[in-house]
């Protein structure tokens, strides 16, 4: 188990009882550059933590910066490795092909959110629209590693979560505008996805909602192996949620489980800074998520989410895990949200200098470079992608313009899996069974 | 206690639901056969889930002492050894994270029933039983549908105080997407059991401590391991016709208690065992009410919006013509549960008081005495 993350940002394990320090013991697993929180490097990949809060310690001196600089792990940030290696592609972290999913999945998130602002300022969607520009790096990073069979589950903002799995971009587009041939048939909406074929289990609108039913199917996949014994389940489970949601009872609640009962999951924290207008500093004792893997008996994981390489490399070691049976993972990616938290949020109170230091760190550009600097495509196959994906993302839109709205009838079904839960009419017979059962009004 | 026996004759005798193609056992019965074997509500749910648990592997437990302790209530005495801790599960603290995990491996196709300890902690965990796990069928369109059974003793027990003693049956049987159900005698607790555990939506069944320990007669087609009744059959307990009452769980022994009284006093009442709340069987109570013309709902829980509320409303809307009184509404005193006995026997409804209304729906005593 030791060397697992010793390549990528900083990590704790859980210690044995009777330390304190949370990962000196640790640095002779890792090649020995410390990384210093506060130092600038030339390149825009790598970036201190918690880039945007060194103003808020030069200007309070809290004394975050005394433990962060105690507290400091042994780390070697995935860019210094490159810059150390020759330039030759078999030392590369992906292949051509590789990178060219990666990027292809990342343009579509993007391109998608974008399709997805402008139809809700038009008018075509409604209701709370949660985009997730900034952020793809995590979704792709992680999701394009799974199997079919993997489930996904997310929070309100899990348009790309959904899109990354599999689920086609005209059936969430069409679900997003109302309609029927929508993943739910219009009756789920935008925070609500759910795919059985894709294995995406929601969309939950309640923070924390999510973590223990994640926490529930890595449990069935182990059921499945050890009860059942069927022995090719080793299906691993991803739950995504954000800073906000750490400060959660159930998420606590979950880690241990998990770790109780090594179930295969990966909690990958989203920590984009910000809950709604809630910056996590102001709203978290210590702010450093990854810590508090440890705490329950599980490895805690940061690494720099706007770096689509760096985040796929931990997953893999993470999903490894998982689905090996050693038990569950806590990743925090420190990532961004370019827009506000909703479409209907002003987003007034995030400082645009830290905006801007983000912007300059898109995940959709990073890799870009990366794989110009490393001549593993020209930019005309790039251009080939961000067309396909403008036709794929128009003719969504397209194709959900011209679905119908549900029926009225549409309206009772679904509540039940077994619809004689609705009871016994006045006739004495079933209700459901009474043809005219889903027309008229919705009095049962 | 009513018999078993007289229970088989009154039920040949109604014409009031003719179910076609509902399960075949109801009606079968036609022989009066052996004496009745009596079996405790504890046994009988313990016999349900030891049957359903040893049929179908994908059924599991979970819940704060159902292993080692043998149950809160030694509901699940010797399933542990049984099944083994893979399948029996003894949870940590943890409601919301562990109903959430119910509810998580019930997406996938597996069959937890989650124990309350009581279901005043189930408002820890009521986030995923209404959010995540009702409306997830109706939120995916059909293609999640969440097979899981929330069990545990609902409403007051004795002397256990304000947060132990609330009844959530209404809470629950307001939300679209849950079957809730309330067994009173053992042959309910052994059919709802195993009727919920084989449904495919996510059921609340509301159990009572105090019934845990009676004993009611069982016939031999009860004890069978197929025995299963209908979700949303209400049953006639006894048959009347001056007066209908309805009850669920342990109110049931009362309003039969109240009848017996009534009886003596040449009021014949009909008192209806609800059984499933939601949904709840409009039909047959209001063709009860439509023949008696009288109506008296007797709950544990709050009035205010309670189970009493929803009967008035139905029966009011559907046979507004047949009532010949006013409705009487008898529930739960309007507080918290007190502590101190006296004051808890007043704020739970006596027989006594089931006795009065009845009686002032049949104009037979015109004092306006407060209910309990």
């Amino acid at each position: 188990m030791a060397s697992a993350f010793s390549a990528t940002a900083k990590f704790a394990q859980p210690l044995p009882l009777n330390t304190t320090s949370s990962a000196r013991s640790q640095d002779k697993l890792s090649p020995p550059a410390l990384f210093d929180p506060f130092r600038t490097s030339s390149s825009a990949a790598t970036s201190p933590f918690l880039g945007s809060t060194r103003q808020l310690l030069c200007k309070s001196n809290r004394p975050l910066s005394h433990r962060r600089s105690s507290s400091s792990s042994a780390v070697v940030a995935i860019s210094d490795v490159k810059q150390k290696k020759p330039k030759s592609s078999s030392n590369l972290l992906i292949t051509k092909e590789e990178g060219l999913e990666l990027y292809e999945d990342m343009v579509l998130g993007r391109s998608f959110e974008d399709m997805c602002a402008q139809m809700y300022y038009r008018g075509k969607m409604f209701g709370f629209v949660h985009l997730y520009n900034g952020q793809e790096a995590v979704s792709t990073g992680f999701i394009k590693l799974l199997t079919k069979d993997d489930s996904v589950v997310s929070t309100y903002r899990d348009h790309v979560h959904a899109l990354s799995k599999g689920v086609p971009a005209r059936a969430v587009m069409s679900e997003l505008f109302g309609k029927t041939t929508g993943c739910c048939r219009g009756q789920g909406g935008s925070m609500h996805m759910f795919s059985k074929e894709h294995n995406v289990l929601g969309g939950f609108a309640f923070i924390g909602e999510g973590i223990p039913v994640a926490t529930g199917a890595a449990f069935t996949s182990k059921y499945k192996r050890e009860v059942l014994k069927e022995p090719n389940s080793d299906h691993v489970t991803l739950a995504f949620f954000g800073d906000g949601t750490c400060n959660n009872g159930q998420f606590f609640e979950c880690l241990n489980m998990a770790a109780l009962w090594k179930l295969p999951i990966v909690f990958v924290v989203e920590n984009n800074l910000w809950a709604i207008g809630m910056s996590h500093l102001r709203a978290t004792s210590d702010p450093q998520i990854y810590k508090k893997g440890p705490a329950f008996g599980m490895p805690g994981v940061h690494v720099d989410g706007m770096d689509v390489l760096k985040v796929r490399e931990v997953a893999k070691e993470a999903i490894g895990r998982a689905r090996r049976g050693e038990g569950p993972t806590l990743v925090e990616c420190e990532t961004y949200r370019f827009r506000g938290h909703s479409l209907a949020d002003p987003d007034e109170l995030r400082d645009p200098a830290e905006k801007a230091h983000y912007a300059a760190r898109d995940p959709i550009s990073q890799l870009k470079t990366y794989m110009f600097e490393n001549k593993l495509v020209n930019e005309s196959e790039l251009k080939a992608i961000d067309k396909k994906i403008d036709e794929l993302v128009e003719e969504a839109v397209e194709f959900a313009d011209e679905s119908p709205v549900p029926d009225r009838s549409q309206l009772l079904e679904n509540v039940f899996a077994d619809p004689k839960g609705f009871g016994i009419g006045p006739d004495g017979r079933y209700r459901c069974e009474d043809p005219k059962f889903t027309q008229g009004t919705a009095q049962v | 206690m009513w018999g078993i026996v007289g229970q088989r004759a009154c039920r040949h005798g109604s014409s009031a639901m003719s179910l076609q193609g509902t399960r075949p056992v109801i009606h079968a019965l036609r022989s009066f056969s052996t004496a009745a074997k009596e079996m405790t509500v504890r046994d009988a749910l313990n016999s349900a889930i030891d049957e359903e648990m040893s049929a179908d592997p994908k059924v599991f437990l979970m819940g704060e002492e159902v292993g080692e302790y043998q149950g809160a209530y030694k509901i699940t005495k010797g399933l542990l050894e049984k099944y083994g801790p893979d399948r029996v599960l003894d949870t940590p603290i943890t409601e919301a994270g562990f109903t959430g995990i119910g509810v998580g491996a019930a997406y996938h196709g597996l069959k937890p029933i989650v124990e309350f300890m009581t279901f005043n902690f189930s408002m820890q965990a009521i986030d995923h039983i209404i959010n995540s796990a009702a409306k997830s069928n109706y939120m995916s369109a059909g293609q999640i549908s969440v097979p899981i059974v929330f069990r545990g003793p609902n409403g007051a027990a004795a002397g256990v105080g304000a947060q132990h003693s609330q009844c959530y049956a209404s809470w629950y049987a307001s939300c679209p997407g849950l079957k809730v159900l309330a067994p009173y005698s053992s042959e309910d607790a052994r059919g709802l059991m195993k009727a919920a555990i084989r449904d495919p939506d996510p059921v609340v069944f509301l159990e009572n401590e105090l019934l845990y320990g009676e004993s009611f007669p069982v016939s031999a087609e009860v004890l069978d391991s197929s025995f299963c009744l209908p979700i949303g059959k209400a049953k006639i307990e006894r048959e009347g016709k001056d007066v209908t009452i309805t009850a669920f769980s342990k109110m049931v022994g009362y309003a039969l208690k109240a009848a017996e009284i009534l009886s003596k006093e040449g009021i014949s009442a009909e008192v209806i065992n609800l059984r499933s709340i939601r949904p709840l069987d409009r039909a047959t109570i209001n063709n009860s009410v439509r023949k008696t013309n009288r109506l008296v709902t007797v709950e544990e829980g709050f009035p205010q919006h309670g189970i009493g509320a929803e009967i008035c409303a139905s029966v009011v809307e559907d046979s507004f013509e047949y009532l010949d009184a006013a409705i009487e509404r008898i529930a739960g005193a309007d507080v918290p549960m007190p502590y101190a006995a006296n004051l808890e026997r007043l704020a739970v409804p006596q027989v006594e008081d089931i006795v009065r209304a009845a009686k002032r729906t049949c104009y037979r005593s015109s004092s306006l005495a407060a209910t309990a």
